[in-house]
């Protein structure tokens, strides 16, 4: 964002200058200049003349907004300047800041992001997807096509199952687990382009290939496509970002991120899985004896207090601990927050919509005697599943427990001068 | 089809789908799920928008690029570990080393019991005929899908040969590869979680 656009650019897009303006203009020594809008064109701005010179990137506040006008309104809206909210990329993901979020749906720009092939530039008039393999008709769907079937919105969360990094003090909910982002996904469901194809009865499985550098690929058990798989075009009202699949992506609510495969151009269905590459050697993960379990899809009940986090300082008094509750395998049903290093567990508030595999909001209200402790939240789901401590994940998994579907409790010190740090979770 | 055929046709289709992946390890799947909120009511839905069209078995055959475990999509071809050693030195080594042991990008060799902690060809990877169709689909990294058939037979064998899987001389051809064990195979087993009070 250019600091012009804190300005306040004239109304009239530079046809006609407001005698208010240049009254005031008059009155308080502001200068009028071309700055760029928003929305990218040049307009007319009042710049005081009396404005501080701000730090880069910061925005320009005049000493008093009600004697200056605003700015004109562009073609896209803006975030505060003052609202530093960044996703934290490497080059192969990025992570969604949890811990700036005040509700369940991730803005866009904010939704985390992991490819395999860099994210590709598909041209959404060339788009095509194919349906093959048992079928009684094999065919092609443009992204015109798509769209004109039935279509279906649902809000749901997306993670990915290698979200959990927990080595040190210093950690945010993004840096923790930052690899799930929840959006309003609009599609058409698969089932619906399964009965235009005609699925084969003795059909178990499809593959779903996406048409990035990676042509990455996942088989996929047919009873998913049938039940809530989607082909979704839509995320949070508009077209999916390009870093999501733009312009088509497979959906699979609840299950594990790398199965729904963004830019999707074609699905073969089968009676066995394919074993391709990131279902074999990668999203796979040794458990006890020296196996290791593979097609994990669900995403198991987890979740993270968010405030108070790190680096946050909290002070003695009223606090209310927030954060995120979701499963993979339905609706959170409960979530409990100890704030004495897990002697004791009190219910949570819920905020609706408690959704069917979705992020759902929670808060507790706490009186904080100003003394050291350790905060944590446990969530409860639909199956009766409760979020496991990692002991707990040890002692189902082994020492040899992998990295994926890692959902362990996650707790938070609060030291006496009200400083907030991580409590790590070693088990390698 | 009149709505109630289409009803019983919809419902013969779901059994069918739901019963055979009854015998899949990883069906999960609760018949009252089919009713969730984001299931669309088709009652009213013709048997066929009539959207889309046919694909002709050119096109299919141009992207259908996937290999099976069982050899299926196999290409014609060969290629042998000596052959297989140079193209690596020249298109592989940058990233994944020299040997293929070294990296800095995802160590590729590490025979079953050694003493690497990276997960390799050798000692994790379930399926030889994995190795063909990604290398084909996906690799070199900077440039993905430029090699050729018989570039990639010979980079599937001198992979499994390093990882000490077959010998040198073994061509590996779409016959021999799916018939190929790979030591991580006895391994797997498939997710045994279901939700429930269970931790696993």
């Amino acid at each position: 964002m250019s600091t012009s656009d804190n300005h306040q650019p004239e109304p009239g897009a530079g046809k006609k200058i407001h005698r208010r303006t240049i009254l005031g203009a008059a009155a308080s020594a502001v200068a009028i200049a071309l700055v760029k809008s928003s929305g990218g064109q040049l307009v007319p701005a009042a710049v005081p003349a009396a404005t501080p010179v701000a730090k880069a990137g910061a925005p320009v506040v005049p000493a008093d907004a009600t004697k200056v006008q605003g700015a004109v309104h562009g073609t896209l809206g803006t975030r505060s300047g003052f609202e530093q909210l960044k996703k934290k990329p490497t080059d192969t993901s990025s992570r969604s800041p949890l811990q700036d979020f005040h509700g369940i749906i991730t803005p866009s720009d904010l939704h985390f992001e992991r490819s395999h092939g860099g994210v590709p530039v598909i041209d959404p008039l060339k788009f095509e997807l194919l349906i093959h393999g048992m079928v009684d008709r094999p065919m092609v769907f443009t992204l015109r096509d798509l769209k004109r079937f039935p279509s279906v919105s649902r809000i749901a969360f997306l993670e990915c199952s290698g979200n959990f990094r927990g080595n040190k003090e210093e950690m945010t909910p993004q840096d923790i687990c930052g690899l799930t982002s929840q959006a309003e996904w609009t599609g058409v469901m698969l089932s619906t382009l399964f009965r235009e194809v005609g699925i084969h009865p003795k059909a178990t499985w499809f593959l779903a290939e996406g048409s990035d550098a990676a042509v990455m690929t996942r088989s996929v058990p047919i009873h998913k496509g049938w039940e809530d798989a989607m082909i979704a075009y839509g995320q949070n009202g508009e077209a999916l970002r390009p870093e999501q699949g733009y312009p088509a992506r497979l959906f699979l609510p609840g299950w594990e991120g790398n199965t729904n495969v963004k830019w999707i151009r074609r699905i073969e269905v089968g009676d066995k899985p394919w074993m391709t590459r990131e279902e074999t050697s990668k999203y796979t993960e040794p458990i006890k004896d020296g196996k290791i379990r593979q097609f994990s899809f669900d995403m198991d009940a987890r979740s993270i207090i968010t405030f108070p986090s790190f680096p946050q300082q909290v002070e003695k008094g009223w606090i209310e601990i927030r954060g995120l509750a979701w499963s993979g395998r339905g609706k959170v049903v409960k979530v409990e927050v100890s704030t004495d290093a897990g002697k004791h567990w009190q219910t949570a508030r819920l905020q609706e919509p408690v959704l069917d595999k979705a992020h759902t909001y929670f808060r507790y209200l706490w009186p904080w005697d100003g003394r050291a402790t350790e905060i944590a939240s446990r969530v409860t789901d639909d199956t009766g599943y409760t979020q496991p401590t990692m002991q707990q994940l040890l002692q189902a998994r082994g020492r040899d427990m992998g990295g994926y579907h890692l959902n362990p409790v996650t707790a938070w010190v609060i030291k006496g001068d009200g400083r907030v740090l991580f409590k790590p979770e070693k088990w390698k | 089809m009149n709505n109630q055929g289409l009803f019983y046709f919809l419902l013969c289709v779901w059994l069918i789908a739901m019963t055979s992946c009854g015998s899949s390890p990883v069906g999960t799947a609760a018949p009252g799920k089919l009713a969730t909120a984001s299931t669309p009511d088709t009652s009213n839905w013709p048997s066929s928008f009539a959207f889309g069209h046919t694909a002709s078995a050119s096109y299919i055959d141009s992207i259908d690029i996937d290999i099976a475990p069982d050899g299926k999509g196999l290409p014609a071809g060969s290629g042998t570990a000596t052959e297989g050693q140079t193209v690596y030195a020249v298109k592989c080594a940058a990233c994944h080393g020299k040997t293929g042991a070294e990296g800095p990008f995802q160590k590729l060799v590490g025979a079953m019991g050694d003493t690497t902690k990276a997960k390799t060809i050798g000692n994790y990877w379930p399926y030889a005929t994995t190795l063909y169709d990604y290398i084909r689909r996906a690799m070199p990294f900077n440039e993905p899908g430029s090699l050729t058939n018989a570039e990639v037979y010979q980079l599937t064998a001198y992979l499994l040969h390093a990882n000490q899987i077959i010998d040198a001389t073994t061509v590996i051809d779409a016959g021999s590869l799916p018939q190929v064990q790979m030591p991580a195979r006895a391994l797997f087993v498939n997710d045994d979680r279901k939700g429930g009070p269970e931790i696993r």
